[in-house]
């Protein structure tokens, strides 16, 4: 391992979407984005819905989209547990924009209250896959 | 006539042959999609593990926390069974072993209190809706299950349980050993009981940083922790129930060999049986015309 990276761990219900060595992670963290380098101290973190971003030992800038989870760092290992994952360049961006016109169509119907909420779930979803997607910054 | 006896063996020995075709392919379709739910069981580990490590972490971090899931209530009305069995039978006793499993749970429970069936899988639900009924129901959810469907039977239960529609939670389904063992069991998901920790390793002290809190923290693992173990039970179930049908349909196959082999040897008999017939006939002919030629 170079002297200035560390494992990042990405795991869904359904598998490990990525296991490898990086330089740097930001995480979208229920309170602001929160950001990982190499021997950081043993953490648990909430994270929201959003973009994960990396910096690979090349020092390429990566995205992923995830959806509700945690981040544990130890031992120089950054473990995301999501419900949902994608690598950026593996998202269908027309899918995404598509549920986000549902997601808003919905949310201007102004349904019952649980609807709504979920509605506004799948709005954060489809934004984050599109940012992960486009490569933009949030 | 001897001849048709042969020709009505041929038959029954072709039947019984194209039966067999059929359970033959039948043991190899679940043999391929045994390894395949075997491989997402293993591919879900790591997921599982590491939200009850963290969980039971946090549980003796935040141990003075309150919350609805993991209350114990006083005055339980109603508990609710979810009851995950295949949708297809020709899988040996396996569904109704589950089911029996679940039905001697309801009733071992003497308390006076109501029982609620929340369905996964149409033979569970077809059982369950001629008993009673069922509360909700979850079918036709294919062969590869997938975490959105665990998802969302959690959040009906979670639904349920906030709502005060059940007080308590039990999941039935089929613990896979092996391809001939599959235990049915029953576990209580509602209200969580936090994972305690039985080994703790020199990590388990290490002190961590929560963030925002570990209270919180804990609150929003509450529900993807109910999530996990129904995902864990419903791929559990999907090995046994392709273990069971494997061994059901390669006895079938074996059974329909030795029908084959006897049938054939029937036939053999009743062949031999009528070739002999002729031959007495035709000696017992020539004798009596030489007879009659003295």
């Amino acid at each position: 391992m170079a002297d200035n990276t560390f494992i990042l761990e990405v795991v869904t219900p359904e598998h490990i979407l990525f296991k490898d060595e990086i330089q740097f992670v930001v995480t979208p963290a229920v309170e602001g984005e929160l950001g990982v380098l190499r021997n950081h101290a043993p953490m648990v973190a909430s994270l929201g819905i959003g973009v994960l971003r990396y910096t690979d030992p090349e020092g390429m800038i990566k995205r992923m989209a995830i959806s509700g989870g945690f981040m544990e760092v130890v031992d120089n290992t950054a473990r995301v547990l999501a419900e949902t994952a994608e690598h950026g360049d593996e998202i269908d961006v027309l899918r995404a924009k598509a549920s986000l016109d549902r997601a808003q169509k919905r949310i201007e119907a102004r349904e019952e209250e649980l609807n709504f909420i979920r509605a506004q779930m799948s709005l954060q979803r489809a934004l984050a896959r599109i940012k992960a997607a486009e490569g933009k910054l949030d | 006539m001897a001849g048709a006896g042969v020709r009505e063996f041929k038959r029954r020995i072709r039947s019984v042959s194209n039966t067999q075709q059929i359970t033959k392919a039948m043991k190899m379709v679940a043999a391929a999609k045994l390894r395949r739910a075997q491989e997402r069981a293993e591919a879900a580990r790591p997921y599982t593990d590491t939200l009850q490590d963290t969980l039971s972490r946090l549980a003796g971090v935040a141990f003075d926390i309150s919350h609805p899931l993991l209350e114990k209530r006083e005055d339980v009305r109603k508990v609710g069974y979810i009851v995950i069995t295949a949708d297809k039978g020709l899988c040996g006793a396996y569904n109704t072993n589950i089911i029996r499993a679940a039905v001697n749970a309801m009733e071992e429970d003497t308390r006076d209190i109501e029982k609620g069936i929340i369905a996964v899988g149409r033979k569970s639900r077809d059982f369950f809706r001629k008993r009673g009924g069922v509360d909700a129901e979850f079918v036709n959810l294919g062969d590869n299950t997938n975490y959105a469907d665990a998802r969302e039977i959690g959040q009906y239960i979670i639904n349920a349980y906030e709502n005060e529609e059940l007080d308590e939670v039990y999941v039935v389904y089929a613990h896979f050993v092996n391809v001939i063992r599959q235990i049915p069991t029953v576990t209580k998901i509602l209200p969580i009981e936090p994972p305690g920790s039985e080994e703790k390793t020199e990590e388990y002290f290490v002190e961590y940083i929560y963030e925002p809190s570990a209270e919180e923290i804990l609150l929003s693992l509450l529900p993807r922790y109910i999530g996990s173990q129904i995902f864990h039970a419903m791929l559990e179930g999907k090995a046994s129930e392709f273990g069971a049908r494997m061994t059901a349909m390669g006895n079938a196959t074996e059974n329909a060999g030795e029908i084959i082999d006897a049938l054939t040897m029937e036939m053999n008999k009743v062949r031999q049986a009528a070739i002999t017939d002729e031959i007495l006939d035709i000696v017992g002919g020539a004798e009596a015309l030489n007879k009659g030629g003295k």
